[in-house]
């Protein structure tokens, strides 16, 4: 009888790739969930057609690179990457945001790259970014919440406005007496009523408020909150990156609002808006594109907080997540190579 | 990084004088096939990349930019090559440069006087041609120990070189960005070239990402792809050449 031998550690469980994946697609369900309650069919259309792009994508470059591609789809990568796309883009975009955007972050930010696991940049948010610069009036008008909007939109009128284009179905929409459909996200309100001279106080009791974060912003946070500590609790996530990040954009939050309450929004209002929880909990903790050990991850959570809340604060886009991740994945092994941990029995450096 | 490429020039030079002895028609050849292809200024040593990547938004720009290039290249290496014998060897470097931007100086002034609306849209890049890596290392390279006519030969083969590069690369990202062809030719060619203007296809929005400055960068990756897997392919046709070597022992045990 032989006994198998295997290294330390003994007490592991392992998880494959493909499980890991499946696992945080689960995870991120409520808060998808969450947004088309209150942004419409548009969401779940959007994501469809990412999800559907991606894999044919994955599937054809795997082919073009002789690799065994059901195996490879099977890992449920593109499917992730297909989700945050698919969740990014603003609900009624035309569809042809999403697609090339799908086919941006598979084929050049990832196999381009070389695949799954040596790609440098997140591939969601470089192919957010690259339609964000591209594209910037189709990817700064976002739906306005279901709650404000009267009646949402039904999904045949949806999949109009996505595939054939807005323009008239926007006329006969403010014909039926509601006040348009597309707006501005909260932040983006915020930043331009501040620009404007208004104190923030003043701005936050416009409509698109209530109670002091954007409508509907509040519970999709909340929901990918309870996602992102459901992938702590089952060990799929770390959770360093997280408390960096949310930690430092809290303190930066604070310090501005303490120093000049008028122009600058409050911790919480950071903490509830826009992309913070998707992103601090499902897109910076990335195991491909990430810090590995863990003051690296602390520090690498820590940077983005920090870049998101000075390009927020400070610069002209009014959410940050995407540009923020893309420059600390540029930090990663920089990072990674001043954070080595010390090696058991040896002193630290120093 | 100068340094490094001039070196990486002067390599192919020297393999150039190697293979140039048998005939005067092969080291045409030669020159040519380096200018073009397995040399080129844009591809392979990646010389002048700030204006091939600032420039090439239009194919108009990209052709203004590399024809400029183009005669400073030419006549630079033509001077060069003439007054190589009469500069003494510490010096050359500004005396070399000192051509040069009298050269840039002239086409740009020639720019402005008969193509304005080129020079408005050239802007800053006209000027730094002076600076473009690619004219001062083919001085010191080639034709500062090279004939005048193979000089010559050799401007005109590296500025087309560089203005192909330059070409492929501003059509690429002008129909990416805005879906036309020679959009402003009147700008380069006079105002009985507003009719070349092709409309490839409308769109509503413009790609803003292939006009901006990361778009040149992604086009140009993708070029240098290309090339490299034509080159492979190239290498894979030829038939391997297995070279037989001895079998040597590395240790020989005696038994006796």
């Amino acid at each position: 009888m032989a006994f198998k031998i295997a290294s330390s550690p003994h007490l592991s469980r392992r998880f494959q790739t493909s499980t890991l994946m499946q696992r945080v697609l689960l995870c991120a369900l409520p808060g998808v969930a969450v947004q088309c309650y209150f942004f419409g069919w548009g969401t779940i259309i959007q994501l469809l057609l990412a999800i559907c792009v991606a894999l044919f994508c994955e599937a054809s470059v795997l082919t073009l690179r002789k690799r065994p591609v059901l195996a490879t789809l099977k890992d449920n990568s593109a499917l992730l990457t297909a989700l945050f796309i698919g969740i990014a883009v603003p609900p009624l975009a035309p569809w042809w945001l999403t697609f090339l955007g799908a086919i941006f972050a598979i084929i050049i930010v990832k196999h381009l790259y070389g695949g799954l696991g040596h790609n440098i940049f997140n591939p969601a948010m470089a192919a957010y970014v690259m339609l964000l610069i591209s594209f910037p009036v189709q990817m700064t008008s976002w739906v306005a919440p279901s709650v404000i909007a009267g009646q949402p939109l039904d999904i045949f009128a949806s999949l109009q406005m996505i595939f054939i284009g807005g323009s008239q179905l926007e006329i006969s929409a403010y014909k039926m007496g509601f006040d348009g459909i597309a707006m501005a996200t909260p932040l983006d309100t915020l930043k331009t009523d501040l620009a404007m001279g208004l104190t923030s106080t003043e701005s936050l009791t416009k409509s698109i408020f209530s109670d002091g974060y954007g409508v509907g912003w509040f519970w999709v946070n909340m929901a990918y909150l309870a996602g992102g500590l459901a992938m702590i609790k089952m060990k799929l996530i770390r959770w360093h990156i997280s408390t960096g990040l949310l930690g430092a954009l809290y303190i930066c939050a604070s310090i501005g609002f303490i120093l000049n309450p008028d122009t600058h929004a409050g911790p919480l209002f950071h903490l509830f808006s826009g992309a913070t929880m998707l992103a601090a909990f499902f897109i910076a903790t990335d195991p491909v594109t990430a810090a590995t050990s863990v003051r690296g991850r602390l520090l690498f959570g820590a940077l983005i907080g920090v870049l998101v809340y000075i390009i927020r604060t400070y610069g002209g886009y009014p959410d940050a997540y995407a540009f923020a991740i893309l420059l600390a994945n540029l930090c990663a092994p920089f990072i990674d190579h001043y954070m080595k941990p010390r090696t058991y029995g040896h002193r630290s450096r120093s | 990084m100068n340094g490094s490429n001039v070196d990486a020039a002067d390599e192919s030079v020297l393999d150039i004088a190697a293979d140039a002895k048998p005939s005067a028609m092969s080291a045409y050849k030669e020159i040519a096939f380096q200018g073009l292809w397995k040399n080129n200024p844009g591809l392979v040593q990646l010389l002048g990349l700030c204006p091939l990547l600032a420039v090439t938004a239009t194919l108009t720009n990209a052709l203004g930019l590399g024809l400029a290039t183009m005669l400073v290249l030419i006549f630079s290496n033509i001077l060069v090559s003439l007054v190589k014998d009469y500069v003494p060897k510490e010096i050359r470097i500004p005396v070399f440069v000192m051509i040069i931007a009298a050269l840039v100086t002239s086409v740009q002034l020639l720019i402005n006087a008969y193509a304005y609306g080129l020079y408005l849209s050239l802007g800053i890049f006209l000027p730094l041609i002076v600076t473009n890596c690619v004219i001062i290392g083919r001085a010191e390279a080639f034709a500062s120990r090279n004939s005048v006519a193979k000089s010559a030969f050799d401007g005109f083969m590296m500025g087309l070189g560089f203005l192909i590069v330059l070409a492929i690369l501003g059509a690429g990202r002008e129909i990416l960005g805005q879906g036309t062809l020679f959009d402003g030719a009147d700008l380069l060619l006079g105002d009985w070239a507003a009719g070349l203007t092709i409309h490839l296809w409308q769109f509503e929005t413009s790609f803003l990402l292939a006009m901006l400055p990361p778009g040149a960068f992604i086009g140009m990756g993708f070029l240098i792809a290309l090339k490299n897997v034509i080159d492979k392919k190239i290498a894979d046709k030829q038939p391997q050449v297995t070279v037989q070597g001895q079998v040597k022992r590395a240790r020989i045990t005696k038994v006796s």
